[in-house]
């Protein structure tokens, strides 16, 4: 099952490649990530997605707990939560498929940022189902380039 | 007033209570080595191979408890300990590595002897540091000292570059460590120990399987406490042995690989295991599938990762395992107490006694004028010391034959390399040993591959008056891979016999220690007391029978009750 964890690390150097070199070293695999510094200066908050079942994923923790630099380890599978993902996606588009592709971001309320001779670059935000539609739907044009952040997550306010 | 960074990382160990340090010189770290003389309280030993150094530091932390520490300078020296590293990792032991490294302006261009061996240790440090600001340096030793000791303990590096070596600094040492991310939880929780003295009343065939924990808790008193009161019988890993006296009669022996016949089905028959300090490693398990498929399973670790990591625990406990132990016993003592709570082990002990009575650990005896069996030495050994003695041991059938001959009674009396299985770490080991301890007789069990590896420290030993004694196991092969050779791969030995290997007597005269050989079993008292009287390190070079083999064995891959006996 796919879960998405939340680690609050220390941020200095090093901090990522410990918490990487702990899912590599141990033959777990990350499927996304993502780390950016928090409110609080020092601290950086990593979203990760991975894939494992409950034991595996139970020992991803308690390994991530042990290191000295993480000072919180959540599972938010494990509660309701918001996921968001960014994308910023280039298209092909020709005369003649412009409006199509400009209906299609309309539907999916997401935006143009660069308009070039005869690409469309889009930036979308969603869920990962969301994104995935997105490039379903933006195949036949032709997609040129993509470039996706990887989820981030927290827990829902209201539960 | 103002030290600099070579005279703040002095004082801050003089504030550690370090009384020695394994080390070997270089250009990263001369500023340090140039401040030592003017620290008389800090004793250096000067090793001949970094290797030398942080196993010396190892085998000084497993034999006192305290953290042992060594220095090495950048580049091929810090990365000649990488293999001491994480053997002191694997073993969970208190070590506390001071790497120099080229001036910070160079980190990263691949300057001379530069390494990143922050990266390199990241996954067998329990913790490392990489010290670019000098206002720092003092917080990052005492933090480094705190986090090697306390939790689950490990090695911690720090890598100190030469500039921040020369830099001046105001020396504040901090009295307390403050880290946000790390919190070792100690104290058991109090319904979980009630719960576990409830199953151990009620236990008709309980276990208690003690691991590394509990010594490096120094739990065994309380766990000795509780099995001779309660009639618990005690099975132990490698690292456990002489947490419980081996010549108890509810001591089963060691359990696993070559376990004992009593200890193996003990295990597999018990109802309840208590496994205090232990990570069910696959050496000790067999088959996980078939192992203890019987029993409740209660499992008390400091670490959280060792639970539910091999093996389904019914009563899991964080803890550290002495607390836990001293909890347990009050716990007994309030419930056994009550009538009709306590379901007598009489039955069960007479049961493993009889299985150790019928299945000891064994060998069949020399011929006439035949060779010197391995087994015998090591009986030797103890009948000789009476088990007063450190013993260490390189890896391999010495090894082994040192674990199932001798009756540990003491914990930290033996020290080996158990997780990383690390040749060359006996007698580097055993000269850290006898640093701590100069008066007591610290023998090195070996093989003659395993003590090749680290052979160069014999300087080491004679120039500061070390008297190691090593007792070479000599049967003229890698024993231990030519015994997996004959049972499983069609006797191919293959690069197993060491066709070439020196004159140990000569070699240890060459060093300026004393050599014996032995080579009739007659012979073999006498020269060893002799050895044991020399006050200088010895090497008693003992010609045994080259195809003995360790038993018992379980196949790798086996169930613990499969086992080949002799």
């Amino acid at each position: 099952m796919r879960h998405i964890l939340s680690i609050l690390v220390e941020n200095e150097p090093g901090v990522l490649s410990r918490v990487s070199g702990l899912f590599s070293g141990r033959g777990f695999n990350i499927e996304t990530l993502n780390v950016a510094p928090t409110l609080e200066e020092g601290v950086s908050i990593m979203t990760i997605t991975t894939i494992g079942d409950e034991t595996i994923i139970e020992q991803i923790i308690k390994q991530l707990r042990k290191l000295v630099t993480v000072i919180k380890v959540v599972d938010l599978t494990e509660v309701k939560n918001v996921e968001r993902e960014m994308m910023l996606l280039k298209v092909a588009a020709e005369e003649g498929k412009r409006a199509e592709i400009l209906r299609i971001v309309d539907v999916f309320r997401c935006k143009v940022v660069d308009v070039g001779l005869d690409e469309f670059t889009l930036e979308i935000t969603g869920t990962q189902d969301k994104i995935t539609a997105l490039i379903n739907l933006m195949q036949r044009f032709g997609i040129k380039e993509v470039a996706r952040t990887g989820a981030v997550a927290m827990r829902r306010s209201m539960q | 007033m103002e030290l600099t960074g070579a005279q703040i990382l002095l004082e801050s160990l003089g504030r550690e209570g370090v009384d020695v340090i394994f080390g070997f010189p270089g250009g990263a770290v001369i500023d340090i080595y140039h401040q030592i003389p003017n620290y008389p309280n800090l004793k250096h030993v000067l090793v001949r191979h970094e290797q030398g150094a942080i196993h010396m530091a190892d085998g000084y932390a497993r034999a006192t408890g305290k953290v042992g520490v060594c220095l090495v300078t950048s580049g091929p020296g810090a990365t000649n300990t990488v293999t001491g590293i994480a053997t002191a990792y694997m073993d969970s032991i208190p070590v506390v590595i001071i790497t120099g490294q080229v001036p910070t302006p160079l980190i990263g261009n691949d300057a001379f002897q530069e390494v990143d061996i922050v990266g390199i240790t990241r996954p067998c440090t329990k913790h490392n540091f990489l010290v670019k600001d000098i206002t720092k340096l003092a917080k990052t030793i005492k933090e480094a000292f705190f986090l090697a000791q306390s939790g689950r303990p490990g090695p911690v590096l720090i890598d100190l570059p030469k500039d921040v070596q020369q830099q001046l600094c105001a020396f504040n040492y901090p009295k307390k460590v403050a880290l946000r991310g790390y919190n070792p939880h100690y104290d058991p929780n109090v319904k979980q120990v009630r719960k576990v003295a409830e199953l151990l009343c009620k236990a008709k065939h309980p276990v208690i399987y003690a691991g590394g924990g509990v010594i490096s808790s120094s739990a065994s008193k309380e766990l000795t406490k509780l099995a001779q009161a309660y009639g618990l019988p005690v099975t132990a890993t490698l690292m456990a042995l002489g947490c419980f006296p081996g010549d108890d009669p509810r001591w089963l022996g060691m359990l696993g690989m070559h376990g004992t016949y009593a200890a193996n089905h003990g295990m597999s028959n018990a109802d309840l295991i208590l496994a205090v300090g232990a990570r069910f490693d696959d050496r000790v398990t067999g088959k996980l599938s078939e192992f203890a498929t019987k029993a409740t399973m209660v499992h008390i670790d400091i670490d959280p990762t060792s639970i539910q990591k091999n093996v389904h625990v019914d009563v899991p406990i964080v803890a550290d395992c002495r607390l836990f132990m001293e909890a347990l016993n009050k716990e007994m003592a309030d419930l056994a107490g009550q009538k009709d709570v306590f379901v007598p082990k009489d039955k069960w002990l007479a049961q493993l006694s009889e299985w150790k009575a019928k299945h000891p650990v064994k060998y069949k005896p020399a011929t006439k004028g035949g060779f010197i069996k391995p087994q015998s030495v090591v009986e030797m050994l103890y009948k000789i010391t009476k088990g007063d003695c450190i013993i260490s041991t390189e890896v391999g059938q010495n090894q082994m034959w040192a674990a199932q001959f001798f009756n540990y009674k003491k914990p930290r009396t033996l020290l080996t390399s158990g997780g990383l299985g690390t040749m060359g770490f006996g007698f580097p080991a055993a000269i850290g040993a006898q640093a701590a301890y100069p008066d007591k007789l610290v023998i090195d069990v070996a093989g003659d591959g395993s003590i090749q590896m680290c052979i160069q420290e014999l300087a080491t030993a004679v120039c500061y008056n070390l008297p190691v004694k090593i007792v070479i196991l000599n049967n003229g092969y890698l024993g231990m891979v030519r015994q997996w050779q004959e049972l499983f791969y069609e006797k191919n030995y293959c690069s197993t016999c060491l066709d070439i290997a020196p004159d140990f007597v000569k070699l240890a005269e060459a060093y300026g220690a004393a050599g014996f050989r032995v080579t009739q079993a007659k012979e073999l008292e006498a020269t060893l007391k002799q050895a044991f009287s020399t006050p200088k390190p010895c090497i008693v070079d003992v010609i045994v029978d080259p195809e003995e083999n360790v038993y018992p064995m379980v196949p790798a891959g086996k169930s613990i009750t499969e086992m080949i006996l002799v």
